[in-house]
């Protein structure tokens, strides 16, 4: 299963301050894009529309040559009914940067929830999540709680919980950053044998070293423009715009 | 370059001058006081290995002992002052008329109390909605039913065949269905009635409290894995909100159970107004059977706090690492420890004395 990405004029503002300024971008189907950029820049912003938890005040995102969220009505953009948006959401996995697990259900409990919600047998949701968390190395702690797991383990559960609808597409935002540096190698790792499963991976992220071994595309992202994109070899090493080679700058120093 | 040094050491001389009358003062100070140096031939090694001695409270123990002799001396009072008259308080707790009086107040406010926790529910998600109508609507109920006294609801609702003689339901304008109000509404109903509408403006704004409670990011993570609106509600929200809800909500209730003592006032007997009555067909044992209704009012009260406790206990799951030992685990334990080392008991209280 792969689905290619479109992103059409994605153009939004809180009040007076634009953040997203017209990104077209598109991303081929199985893929794995880097999204970089210093803070305040938009990534985040972007990567939400993906899945329309941030709407669009203009532009649209298709996925798999669907539109997300809107629909064509005449000669507009139309906002879809929350029902339609939630069924579309099931096929788009999403990583929080803060893991988001829900705290009162144990680890399986997590990763069946949305399964269950949308109709598939409660034996046939466990046996694969019981696969996805032995793929995640935490079968053992299927029972457990989320507050009693290391952030590290938390995020990997929560990387389970995306996949067990068998999405086309993840979604991970900044999904190392709120772990302790010797917790961060352990979730690159899973999400390093996500690479080449055939689903189309983003990541916003602001580990280069993993942009440059994973990535097969990076884009550049800044003040709500996209600058730059390319191969990492091209954007990483030999970045053309002087805003780009700044951020590299500060954040390789 | 060598200027700087010079300054320098000429700081460190004086520097180390001004220590030494501090010194010399402090050598002289009693050991006991903060900053003074160790008076010599202490072997602070051999301390190290001994348990450090805690502080000790005098003056807790004064106000102790203050608090429980005033304390005993009211309870003497209960045994050694004849108008308790605690054999008529046996004679009356288990009396059929206070029994019934009880099963009252029980159904009204076990009925009021649901009631009100699902209409506190709708209610709270009408003012979050994004809908201005119900929003407005949900804002105007609370507002009216948190603003008048609840005794004013329930004798205005005592009067409602006088204000309206009949209740119907129809198509406005077209065809109507009519009842007279005084054969659809028993004065019971009408008592649940009273006390649930006041009740659910209170539980609106305890459940919406909950709701807000919540983090905002497992809204999103529900909305993000696509699981549909009321399922987001029931299974990730509310369960989460229920962890602060029932405290308070808990609070309402044990209000609640109190204030269906107002019952009386609308003629319908529940506990305090059977006392009441009792009262006054028997005034001599006026103390007693208020002493009757205290300890019913007791009771109740301690059964919903243990109820609360374990209701507290199960929603408190996934937010500590380990849930603490219930009461009665705790207790166990003690006895277990206690089996083990018997010496242990007499030994502490002794020093502690």
């Amino acid at each position: 299963m792969s689905a290619a990405i479109e992103i059409h004029n994605a153009t939004k503002s809180y009040g007076d301050r634009t953040v997203l300024k017209g990104v077209d971008l598109t991303l081929a189907a199985g893929t794995v894009t880097v999204i970089l950029g210093p803070s305040g820049s938009g990534k985040s912003t972007l990567l939400r529309a993906i899945n329309h938890l941030e709407k669009l005040d203009e532009g649209y995102v298709a996925i798999g040559g669907e539109l997300i969220g809107v629909t064509v009505r005449g000669d507009r953009l139309k906002e879809r009914r929350e029902r339609d948006i939630l069924r579309q959401r099931a096929r788009i996995g999403f990583v929080f940067q803060n893991f988001n697990l829900f705290p009162h259900l144990t680890v399986l409990e997590n990763v069946v929830e949305a399964p269950i919600a949308q109709g598939v047998r409660a034996a046939d949701a466990r046996t694969r999540a019981l696969a996805l968390l032995t793929r995640v190395g935490l079968a053992d702690k299927s029972g457990a709680y989320p507050r009693q797991l290391s952030g590290g383990q938390q995020q990997r559960v929560a990387i389970a919980r995306a996949l067990a609808l068998d999405p086309d597409v993840l979604l991970f935002d900044e999904p190392t950053s709120a772990l302790d540096p010797e917790l961060v190698g352990e979730v690159l790792q899973v999400i390093r044998t996500l690479a080449g499963s055939g689903k189309t991976l983003v990541v916003v992220t602001h580990e280069i070293g993993f942009a440059r071994e994973v990535a097969d595309h990076v884009v550049f992202l800044d003040e709500g423009e996209l600058l730059e994109q390319g191969p990492p070899g091209a954007v990483l090493s030999a970045p053309r715009h002087p805003r780009t080679r700044d951020f590299l700058d500060k954040v390789l120093a | 370059m060598s200027g700087l040094s010079t300054r320098e050491r000429s700081a460190g001389a004086g520097g180390r001058a001004s220590v030494t009358p501090f010194g010399e003062s402090g050598d002289a100070t009693p050991t006991g006081s903060p900053g003074a140096p160790l008076p010599p031939g202490i072997d602070l090694k051999r301390l190290a290995e001994r348990p450090v001695v805690p502080l000790r409270h005098p003056v807790r123990w004064v106000i102790t002992a203050v608090v429980l002799v005033l304390l005993l001396n009211f309870v003497q009072t209960l045994f050694t002052n004849p108008a308790w008259e605690w054999s008529k308080v046996g004679t009356w707790l288990f009396a059929p008329a206070i029994l019934k009086g009880l099963q009252l107040t029980l159904v009204a406010t076990a009925i009021s109390a649901v009631v009100s926790f699902l209409g506190g529910i709708v209610v709270a998600l009408g003012r979050i909605s994004g809908n201005p109508v119900l929003s407005t609507l949900s804002w105007l109920y609370i507002w009216l039913f948190r603003s008048v006294p609840l005794i004013l609801v329930l004798i205005f609702l005592f009067n409602l065949g006088n204000l309206y003689p009949t209740i119907g339901i129809g198509v406005p304008f077209g065809p109507q269905l009519e009842l007279p109000t005084v054969t659809v509404l028993s004065s019971l109903a009408l008592g649940v009635i009273g006390l649930s509408l006041s009740e659910i403006a209170y539980s609106a704004e305890v459940v919406r409290s909950g709701i807000l409670a919540v983090d905002p990011g497992q809204h999103e993570a529900a909305k993000a894995l696509g699981i549909p609106s009321r399922r987001q509600f029931t299974r990730i929200v509310l369960p989460q909100a229920l962890r602060s809800i029932v405290p308070a909500y808990v609070n309402q209730i044990i209000g609640l159970l109190k204030a269906s003592s107002l019952l009386f006032y609308v003629s319908l007997l529940d506990l305090f107004g059977v006392v009441q009555n009792l009262g006054s067909t028997y005034p001599t044992d006026i103390i007693p059977l208020l002493v009757v209704a205290t300890i019913w009012y007791l009771v109740l009260t301690s059964v919903i706090s243990v109820v609360q406790y374990y209701i507290e206990r199960f929603y408190a799951r996934g937010s500590v690492r380990v849930l603490p030992a219930t009461p009665w685990q705790r207790f166990r334990g003690g006895v277990r420890q206690l089996s083990r080392r018997p010496a242990a008991r007499p030994h502490e209280s002794r020093e502690v004395v």
